[in-house]
């Protein structure tokens, strides 16, 4: 019964402790902002790594979700007749909800796995212990370029996603199914308006922020729980990153549709 | 030569995400950067029911600008609208509200006058007529009591059923 009790206050405390942990890393991030190792050729580089080499990625599921979309929608909206309102329905859903949560999923799992893995081989490897024995910050120097990378990155290609699907969706219910070209334009633009874009932007932002604090942070201390600093811990800590980020994109997208609507 | 390369990879990327965005936001979002491409006029009507703010203003079917905000006035409604530079009202233009199709949105229609004499920016239309109330209608359609309503087309429709 009391080792019950007591097993109960571990979990709280580790709990307590992790959430503090986390809070902490994400300040000295921030804090990285202004100090010195200088960042504009490695924040480059990781907007070269999350941005340009996502695109692929990106430009396909925004094609393929665009292009479905089309067609389910061509389907459900030709029993009430009403195939002209197929381009708000397209635009709004990928604007407003597809756009910002499929760029942020795939760039999770493209993006940030990767990231995770990276830290956490610097971690097993005590790559970081030397740069905190050089003197060198290691989360100015390692984790806010990444963090500023992501918050350039996701946005723009959270755009790129939209107008990509959108092109997919004219291209099926234009083209293939035969709604009319312009009732599909004119009902996307009478129906966005510029709080949809806003709502998608502040989405990428936030989503953005949470991915890279997240698997980041797994990374960083990777094998802290256990122990036990070795390979197994690194898959472990991308595993957990990969899910927990995931997981906390599509819970934040609720609250912030929620608070925006 | 290999930063020159990163340098224009993340360019041609930064360059693709901003054209996307501002599609997004200017075409799509209608996102007003200059100020100087409407103007404002305002219209004091007895009942604007079921319109709504960002609602189309049109002359003749075409779009001339949008519903800017809707206030109350002395028991009355007044509508602040922003009407395109390139079109210019006559004093004596008459704004009625009207509906798209039986069950669709409301809009303001402005049909054109005579007068030669524009209405400036910032300044008000004098005529204007409430939306039709089509409750009201069915109503007085339901109790045969249409054909004293001044409209004639309304008379004819509801003398027919008679």
């Amino acid at each position: 019964m009391i080792y019950l009790v007591r097993k109960l206050g571990a979990i709280a405390l580790d709990l307590i402790e992790g959430l503090g942990r986390m809070g902490m890393f994400f300040f000295r991030v921030i804090r990285g902002v202004g100090r010195p190792p200088g960042k504009y050729l490695s924040t480059l580089k990781q907007v070269q790594f999350i941005g340009t080499k996502s695109f692929f990625v990106i430009g396909f599921t925004a094609a393929f979700t665009g292009m479905v979309l089309g067609l389910q929608g061509y389907y459900t909206l030709s029993k009430f007749g009403s195939e002209g309102l197929l381009g708000s329905a397209v635009g709004l859903s990928l604007i407003r909800e597809l756009g910002p949560v499929l760029t942020a999923l795939m760039v999770t799992g493209r993006a940030g796995s990767a990231m995770c893995a990276e830290i956490g081989i610097m971690r097993i490897e005590e790559q970081i212990d030397a740069l905190e024995c050089m003197a060198v910050d290691p989360h100015s120097y390692l984790i806010t370029p990444k963090l500023i990378a992501g918050l350039i990155a996701l946005p723009l290609l959270t755009a790129f996603c939209d107008v990509l699907g959108i092109f997919g969706g004219y291209l099926i219910g234009v083209q293939l199914l035969g709604v009319s070209g312009g009732a599909f334009m004119d009902g996307l633009t009478s129906s966005v308006v510029w709080d949809d874009v806003y709502m998608g932007i502040v989405k990428s932002f936030c989503f953005a922020v949470l991915m890279i604090w997240i698997c980041t942070y797994k990374g960083y201390y990777a094998g802290l729980d256990e122990g036990n600093f070795g390979p197994e811990e690194v898959s472990w800590a991308t595993t957990q990153a990969v899910v927990y980020a995931s997981i906390s994109i599509l819970v934040s997208d609720y609250i912030i549709t929620s608070i925006l609507l | 030569m290999d930063r020159k390369g990163l340098e224009l990879s993340v360019g041609v990327f930064l360059l693709i995400g901003l054209l996307c965005l501002a599609y997004l936001s200017i075409r799509l979002g209608d996102l007003q950067l200059f100020g100087g491409a409407d103007y404002r006029v305002e219209a004091v009507f007895s009942n604007v029911a079921g319109l709504k703010e960002k609602a189309a203003v049109t002359m003749a079917g075409v779009n001339i600008g949008q519903v800017e905000r809707i206030g109350l006035q002395d028991g009355r409604a007044r509508v602040e609208m922003r009407i395109n530079n390139g079109v210019k009202l006559e004093q004596d233009v008459i704004a009625s509200i009207k509906t798209m199709g039986i069950i669709g949105d409301k809009y303001i229609s402005i049909s054109p006058g005579a007068d030669d004499e524009y209405i400036p920016s910032g300044g008000a239309i004098q005529d204007t007529q409430p939306p039709l109330d089509i409750e009201n209608l069915l109503g007085k359609f339901v109790f045969g009591s249409v054909d004293n309503n001044k409209s004639s087309g309304q008379k004819e429709s509801g003398g027919d059923k008679k």
